[in-house]
């Protein structure tokens, strides 16, 4: 693990759940306990455990395993785009 | 559209606009500020300078390689431009120091066909512009920000500034720029932001 | 019933200091559905020119309290909405709130235990709404939480963990303080690490449920060191903080 004391950056470091609102108004359920698995690195994780860079022009969700992009998210004035293809799958079981 | 409640009493972080030069500076549908926010697409890359190197390369007749010492060895200025982020703040008078990319250009020779640039970053981030638009004084490389070297959180050793863009197209951890014949929507262009981001003409997302 | 997404109006009942710098608002919310324990709802504050802000904070009071939520909200120097909130607002006032949000950092008694609890600051507050939720259902299951809080006046709900934890039925609270060590203090006093979380979660047992909350950089710490200890990374749910106070 890369050692991030002292980096002032790392607090705004998050994760899913601080999308959690965001994707549940997109996908219409509670995403944060769905379980994807990156496409980079195979990985599973849930969404919630995912690191979430927000603030920007748009919101990126990255496998805590490897960094890679799983998510993105783009909230325009008309519209939002998701672009999922870091997601080999999500996983959405049903009861 | 239906009507936004409205919260008494907040107003929010914003410093007030003033009359005359300040107000006339700001971009339709910006907020001014002071602050200098943090916004990332991922963890801040730490590349340790004497592995750093910024390439020139794609139709290019030979690309180029600066290594951090050479890059500094390079003419280069103080920059005081105002700037402008999608997320609607801009800050005025953000002084930088750094070198044109016209200097940068001016070391390779550019292929005829050679038509839009792509900025390829530490972390994997990239942002596209049309030639025309890095040419001329428009964009600079910069490592300093307020007489300071730039911090990592906000994209040092390097960055991209291209200030009559929104910021995006300010690419941090800059390492270098692609030559191309055909344009290539980088990261966020190719999820609903204008592709080329003029933020006089308000071009926020694609359809603007 | 309008759903977990939709922005409603809320209107502040009580709002009551926890310590100097945190304040607990009581929010009255038209057909509240209810919300499992470690869920947060989101605030959205708008000023008259259309500017908003969005943040979202986690709910503190226990499901069994109907029809209204607690939110726990740390001043952050230089904060845009947590100033606005202590600054500004009063009982009366209204604010746009959905939820309630989440469902992987979530705790209820059915989902059973030990029930190892790690908080850095603010972070205390989702765990507080399974501690209180625990208590109110009569659980004995086994808990511990392990609170790292600055200096003993910073230490958030301080009076009621004493109380929870005197009720006899399995929950024990252990403190630490990184910044300092008052006279006759029992608890740790330092911040948190491997060694530390080995003695508090020992005798819980490898099978803990865990739940962590708090800035990035403790969350890190603590959530490396349970799955090198032994707990299988899906027994360890964790949420991050924004910027803290710790």
């Amino acid at each position: 693990m890369i050692d991030q004391s002292g980096d002032p950056m790392i607090d705004r470091e998050l994760d899913g759940n601080a999308l959690a609102g965001m994707l549940e108004a997109m996908f219409g359920t509670d995403m944060t306990a769905i379980p994807g698995r990156c496409a980079h690195c195979g990985t599973i994780n849930m969404v919630g455990a995912m690191r979430a860079y927000m603030g920007g022009p748009g919101a990126v969700l990255r496998c805590p395993a490897c960094d890679g992009v799983v998510l993105r998210v783009v909230e325009t004035a008309e519209a939002t785009y998701v672009d999922a293809r870091g997601a080999a799958y999500l996983r959405f079981e049903r009861r | 559209m239906t009507e936004r409640f409205v919260t008494r009493g907040f107003v929010g972080r914003r410093t007030p606009e003033g009359a005359g030069d300040a107000a006339r500076r700001v971009p339709p549908g910006q907020y001014l500020t002071n602050d200098f926010p943090v916004l990332s697409a991922g963890p801040t890359p730490r590349t340790p300078l004497d592995r750093w190197s910024f390439t020139i390369r794609g139709l290019v007749r030979e690309p180029v390689t600066w290594s951090w010492d050479e890059l500094m060895a390079l003419p280069n200025r103080d920059w005081t431009v105002d700037i402008s982020c999608v997320t609607k703040w801009t800050h005025l008078d953000m002084h930088w120091r750094g070198v044109s990319v016209d200097t940068l250009l001016e070391r390779v020779e550019l292929e005829p066909s050679a038509a839009f640039v792509i900025a390829f970053c530490d972390g994997g981030y990239t942002t596209n512009l049309p030639l025309g638009d890095v040419l001329n004084g428009q964009a600079f490389v910069a490592w300093e920000y307020d007489g300071k070297p730039l911090a990592a959180e906000h994209g040092g050793p390097a960055r991209l500034v291209v200030p009559g863009r929104y910021f995006w197209k300010s690419a941090k951890w800059v390492r270098g720029l692609s030559l191309v014949d055909r344009d290539q929507p980088g990261f966020w262009e190719s999820l609903g932001y204008h592709n080329r981001g003029d933020q006089w003409l308000e071009e926020r997302y694609s359809g603007d | 019933m309008a759903s977990p997404i939709t922005w409603r109006i809320a209107t502040v009942g009580a709002i009551r200091d926890e310590t100097a710098t945190v304040r607990t608002y009581t929010l009255g919310v038209p057909d509240w559905p209810g919300h499992r324990p470690g869920q947060h709802v989101d605030l959205r504050l708008t000023a008259e020119d259309g500017y908003s802000v969005e943040r979202s904070y986690s709910i503190a009071s226990e499901p069994e309290r109907a029809g209204e939520v607690d939110i726990t909200v740390e001043r952050i120097p230089d904060g845009e909405v947590s100033a606005f909130l202590h600054d500004v607002v009063v009982a009366g006032d209204q604010l746009e709130v959905r939820g309630p949000i989440g469902g992987y950092f979530v705790w209820d008694v059915p989902i059973g235990g030990p029930l190892l609890l790690v908080a850095g600051g603010s972070g205390v507050v989702p765990l507080m709404a399974m501690l209180r939720h625990r208590s109110r259902e009569r659980s004995d299951v086994p808990t511990r939480l392990l609170f790292s809080s600055r200096n003993a006046d910073d230490i958030i709900y301080r009076d009621e963990l004493d109380r929870l934890a005197a009720a006899g039925d399995g929950f024990e609270v252990v403190h630490t303080l990184t910044r300092s060590r008052p006279t006759g203090w029992s608890g740790y006093d330092r911040r948190i690490d491997d060694r530390m979380l080995a003695e508090v979660l020992e005798p819980l047992g490898s099978g803990a449920r865990c739940y962590i909350c708090g800035p990035t950089a403790l969350v890190e710490v603590a959530a490396n060191a349970l799955v090198r200890l032994g707990l299988p990374p899906d027994r360890v749910r964790t949420e991050r903080f924004g910027p803290t106070g710790t």
